[in-house]
């Protein structure tokens, strides 16, 4: 598995958590919880090795556009970006339900 | 002929073919009662995956969830059929285990507890080989311990089917219910074909697979006990209807000599059109079942 | 050596019983008889190959429809003869190939006949009667859980014509898209992979494990040294709980089914407030 971590400025706490997704092939699952400290954090797992810049660029947008303080998990059997994006997405909206 | 109140029955499904092993467990309970037990969060993963490069969820594949159904107490254990095909592993196997064991232990002390088991799987999951399959031999135990006390309700909906030891587990089961999508057998095509030959079974011949394993099938014959449609209130209805009607006099997989004599009596020099087993041994799917 | 030659268990049979035959009316590739075992009289069930068995993919030592519906009726028997006296023990003596793969099995519901014989057998567990099960060759998939994994304890030999596994080496290596090699080295590491007998004892599901030199041709010696093995695996079990606990709560387990334990214990706090 290749692990992959970040780190994004946060600027309000989030109460509840969700999870999204099944890890089927071609698919990933997130855990959104509100994050401890100053800084939110992303933990990947993936059994698709080598795309580390895909995943940056895909969190760096995710990050500019969300401000929560967050401990993401994500563990990934090879989602696109495009679906990386939406389970993002969704977990933020089921976290703010 | 397709009339509109077909088609309207049609448009108002409401599909449990699309609902993950969450979303389907979650949908037979009573509004408002029900809560995960051991969800993604307690992060209870599979041991074995990550250093064979597989990821793992982590729910490990398997919902269980306890709550009230039809105002009793019950316990809905779902395998992802998404997820490694739903296969048993160890963590997956050992949540559907405690979970049954719980419900008997609550069944002797005076609280009945039923134990839906919604499988979509094709059984062991090769990555966990022998403590999957040791998984397999304690769910079947744990199922007959409990099925004295409280019904044991196995729904498979498809699209993965019913397969390998599980299928074991379903047939020790009180009851099963199945779609026409559902499949249940003890080998899928592809192993077929692998260990006996293309001529035995062409794997590739979808129509094959579903007139001998498909939920239409299993119920004409008498080995399901409910044909359900890919609708989400008929699901959870028929579940209601057989935890009400409780543990049955006696379970189908003790029926020993009725189908030790029906095996006997087939003529095992040919191949058999599987409605010839429908005719021989049970109704024709299309009347209710009054067991 | 670890090829299925389906010639142990007849051999273990006899040994124990002084006979190889099905009862009357049985197929020839059920064995069943009732031989004296310590104190207690008990029944013996082996399935073997029958290469004239009616249904042609249960030849070769597969246990399959007929295989599977025999063994549940004569565990049943004695379930029904013992049922107002004491509960005789039950020995599954295990070396088959695998279940039987075949459309007439699929058409016919193989999954039910295997589920019967896996109730039978649990059932007389439940009942009382000591289930043991002696692996003495290959106890393979759908084959073991409908012949044999039911039992209170799990005995087996140790040599490389032993082996429990969920699928062939080949056939696995085939699923998986690995090499039979690969598949051997990554079972040296990750235990329930492994299909050597010797890793299998690791996972705390076996009770234990016995050395016979030639296990396809014991000596008298070592026949009484085995039997003996299962009055002390049959007094272990009358003394403890009738479920499958001690697959879980061994010493073995306690190492590698770290992951079980923590989750039945997660499963039981979470249920109570529940």
């Amino acid at each position: 598995m290749e692990q992959i971590e970040f780190d994004y400025p946060a600027k309000r706490k989030i109460s509840q958590r969700a999870h999204v997704g099944v890890v089927g092939s071609g698919e990933l699952e997130v855990l959104l919880e509100p994050g401890e400290g100053a800084r939110s954090q992303v933990f990947i797992r993936t059994s698709v090795h080598g795309f580390q810049e895909t995943w940056k660029a895909v969190l760096d947008r995710f990050f500019a556009k969300y401000d929560g303080l967050v401990r993401i998990q994500i563990n990934d059997a090879g989602g696109t970006p495009g679906s990386v994006m939406l389970r993002l997405e969704q977990a933020v909206e089921v976290s703010e339900q | 002929m397709i009339t509109s109140r077909d088609r309207m029955n049609f448009l108002n499904r409401q599909s449990f073919l699309e609902l993950d092993a969450r979303g389907r467990a979650a949908a037979l309970f009573d509004q408002g009662t029900s809560r995960e037990l051991v969800g993604p969060f307690d992060r209870v993963e599979s041991p074995w995956l990550a250093i064979q490069d597989v990821t793992p969820q982590e729910d490990d594949g398997c919902v269980v969830m306890k709550g009230k159904i039809a105002g009793k107490a019950a316990v809905a254990v779902a395998l992802e059929g998404a997820f490694q095909g739903g296969s048993m592993g160890e963590v997956s196997g050992e949540k559907m285990t405690a979970a049954i064991d719980l419900a008997c232990a609550d069944s002797e002390k005076g609280l009945p507890t039923s134990a839906v088991i919604l499988l979509e799987t094709g059984g062991v999951r090769l990555q966990e080989a022998n403590l999957g399959l040791g998984a397999v031999a304690e769910v079947i135990a744990s199922i007959l311990t409990l099925r004295k006390h409280a019904p044991v309700i196995c729904v498979t909906a498809g699209t993965v089917g019913c397969f390998g030891g599980m299928s074991l587990a379903a047939a020790v089961s009180s009851y099963i219910v199945l779609t026409r999508e559902a499949r249940l057998g003890l080998n899928g095509p592809e192993v077929i074909e692998q260990e006996s030959g293309i001529d035995e079974w062409d794997s590739g011949d979808r129509a094959l697979a579903f007139a001998v394993n498909g939920g239409e099938q299993r119920y004409g014959m008498g080995l399901a006990d409910a044909l359900v449609e890919d609708d989400t209130p008929q699901i959870a209805d028929a579940v209601r209807h057989f935890i009400a009607k409780g543990v049955p006099p006696i379970h189908r997989s003790s029926q020993v000599e009725l189908y030790r004599s029906r095996i006997g009596a087939l003529d095992t020099s040919r191949q058999w059109d599987p409605n010839e087993l429908r005719r021989a041994w049970g109704m024709n799917g299309s009347k209710e079942d009054n067991r | 050596m670890s090829e299925f030659t389906g010639v142990r268990g007849t051999v273990w049979f006899r040994a124990f019983t002084g006979q190889a035959t099905p009862m009357p009316g049985d197929p020839k590739s059920v064995l069943t008889a009732d031989a004296p075992l310590g104190t207690d009289h008990a029944r013996f069930l082996c399935v073997v190959p029958d290469p004239r068995a009616r249904f042609p993919c249960a030849r070769q030592g597969q246990v399959g429809l007929e295989e599977a519906y025999t063994l549940a009726a004569r565990v049943r028997e004695v379930m029904e003869l013992d049922k107002n006296t004491t509960r005789r023990p039950i020995i599954a003596i295990v070396d088959v190939k695998s279940q039987a793969y075949g459309r007439r099995e699929e058409t016919a519901g193989i999954f039910l006949a295997a589920a019967a014989a896996a109730d039978a057998y649990g059932s007389a567990r439940l009942a009382g009667h000591p289930l043991i099960a002696l692996v003495v060759g290959h106890a393979i998939s759908g084959g073991f859980l409908t012949h044999g994994y039911q039992a209170n304890r799990i005995l087996a030999f140790d040599d490389d014509g032993v082996m429990i596994h969920a699928m062939h080496k080949e056939a696995a290596a085939r699923i998986t898209r690995r090499s039979v090699q690969e598949l051997e080295k990554l079972g040296q590491t990750i235990a329930p992979l492994s299909y050597d007998i010797k890793d299998y004892a690791k996972l705390g599901l076996l009770y234990k494990l016995l050395h016979v030199e030639n296990p396809a041709k014991p000596s008298d010696q070592e026949i009484l040294k085995v039997k003996n093995e299962l009055i002390v695996a049959i007094a272990d079990a009358r003394s403890k709980p009738i479920d499958l606990r001690s697959r879980r709560e061994s010493a073995e387990a306690l190492q590698t089914r770290k992951a079980s334990n923590r989750v039945r214990a997660k499963m039981e706090e979470q249920w109570r407030e529940a």
